[in-house]
């Protein structure tokens, strides 16, 4: 990929128009435990700029995840302006360029980058008419914008938007109260606008950071100790020095790494090196076959979420223990990352999910002025969450300060991805509920057991996997964002009576945020028990549902599901199951239903999905249907077939072999309806499946068998 | 180091390598190719796949030495943005897509697969994209793309 600079406005001077200021927004980001990113006095040039073609360009603080946020970012602006989408390129996250919008992370990318967007694009819209009617001297009424140009009705006459600003950008502040284009004139918003990359992944252009390519390139390698905690004993470079095109090697107290002019030689030095060097090996990790109780032993914090109500369990209540184990993000491209230091200043070409946090974590690191340092962002393989992707930034930038001049890049290898990034905590759930005489619930009883569900860097580098090996130290992550945990514990349902426990230890694996976080497991557990109390209740599953629920855009999904499974036969050897969750409670609703099938070789399959959401206001519905079919059959892997394995020394999942994920041929058949309400609210949609979609797969092997799987995965109990 | 002849999208190259080298670092690294990715190195998720004689294969393993009298065929060789081959075309208009990076070796494996069997029901599909790993769980659309690009490539 060339790295050419677009061609800004030559001419950078502001234009600054009096408009009335409301100096503060508050950008509130993914709650991952860290501050909120609060930008002041925002500008409409942070978002927006005039290309000299006329064009316009959009500054996003958000990253490109294949969530498809360009291209909905893109249909807002051109919304507002009455632009063609082709008039609009979008700038992902880069620092020092793009506003700082923290983390691309809890499926906020639409509410608040793009409603961000929306209203500078607004401001813009309104001050370019306003500048081209002094400018002109007409009235500003007379004048609209079509095709990024400034029309005037009474003549025709068009100006572009370069002419009217006379190569100046648009300073003014972004009030807090803008007028907004009528949802009702909407011509691009709500539609399904063609993403733009595709084209280029099809025809083999570069696209990821994978794909960059500079003179000169260094290819780099990191060796991986044995264990987490291993300490280098013996360093023994010899042999991999020898091999041809190697440049050096570096190593910093336990942290080793490889330079070497061609990618393959750097390969197979690591290979020798990971041999060749001796590290301590401490048997560190716990080895147990009570692994339920051996978490509830460790478990150390506790925290009450919710009490509601009093508890009393007088009358004969069900009871239930589920499980979740560790995951992985398993992204199918390992991370990568390309550094260059030129002797003052460090640039990074990263995917991490936040430019910013991650400029801060490494300035931290290496004593570095973040006024030198630029990190910009290029989309990678689907993360998911944080996995792999700020580290191997972090390794680059020590590497590329030891070797200045050139630009270098390190890809982590399969092993090291699937071996070293941070999982997705496991978790174990405790219900209890009973009935009134109504048969509706009572009492509700909840209680889990979670590590941390964030261990994001957010600027310090204790979360870098480096910086302990290239200390010499032992300082692990501190303690990452709890909250997590509790991610949709308590039910979207009415009830009594209710207590909500979480309680917290440190488990033996590196963890952090797993799309969803907790919410995944939390409501795994509570829509199994839903369906378990609903057979206490003698009621239908999706009827006792609806008995609790209050909010009629919940009960619209489950109604919606009902009618899409109307016409369903069921052989005797299939069974059909539900369940709804609000991800987050607050954001986008989804309800799942799923068909599976008891096969002649005992094996489950899944053979159908259907999954209904309301997000809101919708601005693209093929990335909303995309994702969302996405997350299902992403859980639907998750809750079948994997487990993060690991012995006494570390973990022992290091391919797709150990680790398997789902294939083409456990693709059920999948419909996605959408139910958008474009008067409401856009809501975080990019998580909203993971939960639900696990609880309709368990309920409905229990509709086929009979048997009821509450430790995933699924492979535990039946093969799949 | 030895001489290494290829025969990469119709064009020959003369390369100077040490003969283990795996072809997908020689496509990516000497000749600048994007399409083939690197996955996981083990011929385990399908990222790497080119077009060898015609039929989808691993390019991340086997080395550079014993490919030289093939011919390999990448996504760059099938057509550009001016000229899309049907498979391309194909996953275009499904917008098959997530972050993509599992794509070239859906469509190198759909390509192959639709050359031996022009209608594949979905049986086959399964079978001819079997070794490609998506983690974002875009599979239903490529299905459907696979049978769209039969059906394009049918009418052609
Ligand atoms: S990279 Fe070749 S199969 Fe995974
Ligand atoms: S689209 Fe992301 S891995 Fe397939």
């Amino acid at each position: 990929m060339k790295i050419t600079r677009r061609t800004f406005i030559k001419n950078t001077g502001y234009v600054a128009i009096g408009f009335s200021m409301i100096p503060e927004t508050v950008l509130s980001y993914e709650s991952c435990g860290f501050e909120e990113v609060i930008m002041q006095d925002p500008r409409v040039k942070d978002w927006f700029q005039v290309l000299e073609d006329g064009r316009i360009l959009i500054f996003t603080g958000k990253m490109e995840l294949g969530q498809g946020i360009r291209i909905a970012i893109a249909q807002v602006a051109a919304e507002e302006l009455n632009m063609d989408i082709d008039q609009v390129e979008v700038h992902l996250a880069e620092t020092k360029t793009t506003p700082n919008e923290g983390y691309t992370a809890g499926s906020r990318s639409i509410t608040q980058s793009a409603m961000n967007v929306r209203k500078a694009a607004a401001t813009a819209a309104d001050i370019l008419l306003e500048t081209a009617s002094e400018k002109y001297n007409l009235q500003k009424q007379s004048l609209i914008l079509q095709k990024g140009k400034i029309l005037n009705k009474e003549n025709g006459k068009a100006y572009s938007f370069p002419e009217v600003l006379q190569g100046k950008q648009i300073e003014a502040a972004i009030p807090s109260e803008i007028k907004l284009k009528r949802k009702s004139e909407y011509q691009l918003v709500g539609t399904p606008v063609p993403r733009k990359d595709i084209l280029k992944m099809v025809t083999g252009e570069p696209v990821y950071v994978q794909d960059l390519r500079f003179p000169d390139m260094i290819h780099a390698r990191v060796i991986r100790p044995p264990a987490y905690n291993s300490v280098l004993e013996e360093f023994k470079p010899e042999k991999a020095e020898k091999l041809s095109t190697i440049i050096n090697i570096i190593r910093k107290n336990n942290f080793i790494g490889i330079l070497a002019g061609d990618e393959y030689q750097a390969q197979k030095a690591k290979e020798i090196l990971e041999r060749d060097c001796k590290w301590s090996v401490p048997a560190s990790l716990p080895q147990t076959d009570a692994w339920k109780d051996y978490i509830k032993e460790i478990s150390s914090k506790s925290e009450n979420v919710e009490s509601t109500g009093n508890l009393n369990f007088r009358d004969n209540s069900v009871k239930a223990f589920y499980s979740k184990p560790y995951i992985m993000h398993g992204s199918i491209g390992p991370s990568c990352a390309v550094g260059f230091f030129d002797g003052d200043k460090l640039q990074i070409w990263t995917h991490s999910q936040g430019v910013y946090p991650l400029q801060g974590a490494v300035a931290d690191l290496l004593n570095i002025n973040e006024g030198k340092m630029q990190v910009t962002g290029v989309p990678g393989s689907g993360c998911y969450g944080h996995n792999a992707a700020d580290d191997v930034s972090a390794e680059v930038a020590i590497l590329a300060l030891e070797n200045p001049g050139k630009h270098i890049r390190l890809q982590w290898s399969r092993s090291d991805e699937h071996g070293w990034e941070p999982y997705g905590s496991a978790m174990l759930m405790e219900l209890e509920g009973n009935l009134d005489k109504n048969g509706k619930i009572n009492n509700w009883k909840y209680e889990l057991w979670s590590d941390t569900h964030s261990t994001r860097p957010g600027g310090r580098k204790e979360n870098l996997l480096p910086t302990s090996y290239y200390e010499g130290t032992r300082t692990g992550p501190s303690q990452g964002y709890l909250g997590g945990a509790y991610r949709n514990a308590q039910p979207y349902y009415t009830i009594q009576n209710k207590k909500i426990d979480a309680h917290f230890f440190e488990g033996p694996l590196r963890v952090s945020a797993l799309r969803s976080l907790g919410a995944y497991a939390n409501i795994f557990a509570i829509e199994s028990f839903m369906d378990e109390l609903a057979e206490k209740a003698g009621k239908d599953p999706l009827e006792f549902r609806l008995d609790h629920l209050t909010d009629q855009r919940a009960i619209d999904i489950l109604n919606k599901l009902k009618e899409m499974t109307s016409n369903l036969h069921l052989a005797g050897n299939e069974g059909l199951g539900f369940a709804f969750s609000r991800y987050k409670n607050t954001d986008s609703y989804f309800g799942a239903a799923v068909k599976v099938s008891r096969e002649k070789d005992q094996r489950i399959r899944i053979k159908n999905m259907w999954g209904v959401i309301d997000s809101g206001e919708v601005i693209n519905p093929d990335g909303l249907k995309n994702q969302t079919e996405g997350g299902m059959i992403q859980s639907a892997s998750w809750t079948m077939m994997e487990e993060v394995k690991f012995d006494k020394t570390h973990v022992t999942s290091l391919d797709w072999q150990d680790y398997p994920i789902f294939r083409i041929a456990n693709i059920p058949h999948m419909e996605v309806q959408i139910i958008d309400r474009p008067y409401e609210p856009p809501l975080g949609a990019g998580e909203a499946a993971q939960g639900a979609t696990s609880a309709a797969i368990v309920n409905a092997i229990y509709a086929a068998t009979g048997q009821r799987v509450r430790d995933l995965p699924v492979k535990k109990t039946f093969s799949v | 180091m030895d001489k290494i002849s290829l025969t990469v999208n119709s064009k020959k190259y003369q390369l100077e390598t040490d003969p283990e080298t795996p072809l997908l670092y020689v496509l990516r690294n000497q000749l600048e190719l994007n399409g083939p990715k690197y996955g996981c190195g083990y011929e385990q998720c399908g990222a790497c796949m080119v077009l060898l004689d015609d039929k989808a294969y691993p390019s991340c393993r086997i080395p550079v030495s014993v490919v030289q009298n093939r011919d390999i065929i990448t996504l760059k060789g099938l057509g550009n943005r001016d000229k899309l081959h049907p498979v391309q075309e194909a996953f275009l208009e499904e917008q098959a897509a997530q972050c993509g990076y599992c794509l070239n070796g859906m469509l190198i494996s759909t390509i192959s697969l639709l050359k031996e069997n022009p209608d594949p029901d979905r049986a086959a599909i399964d079978e001819g994209l079997k070794r490609v790993l998506c983690r974002c769980g875009t599979h239903s659309r490529f299905i459907k793309a696979v049978e769209k690009a039969a059906a394009k490539s049918r009418l052609r």
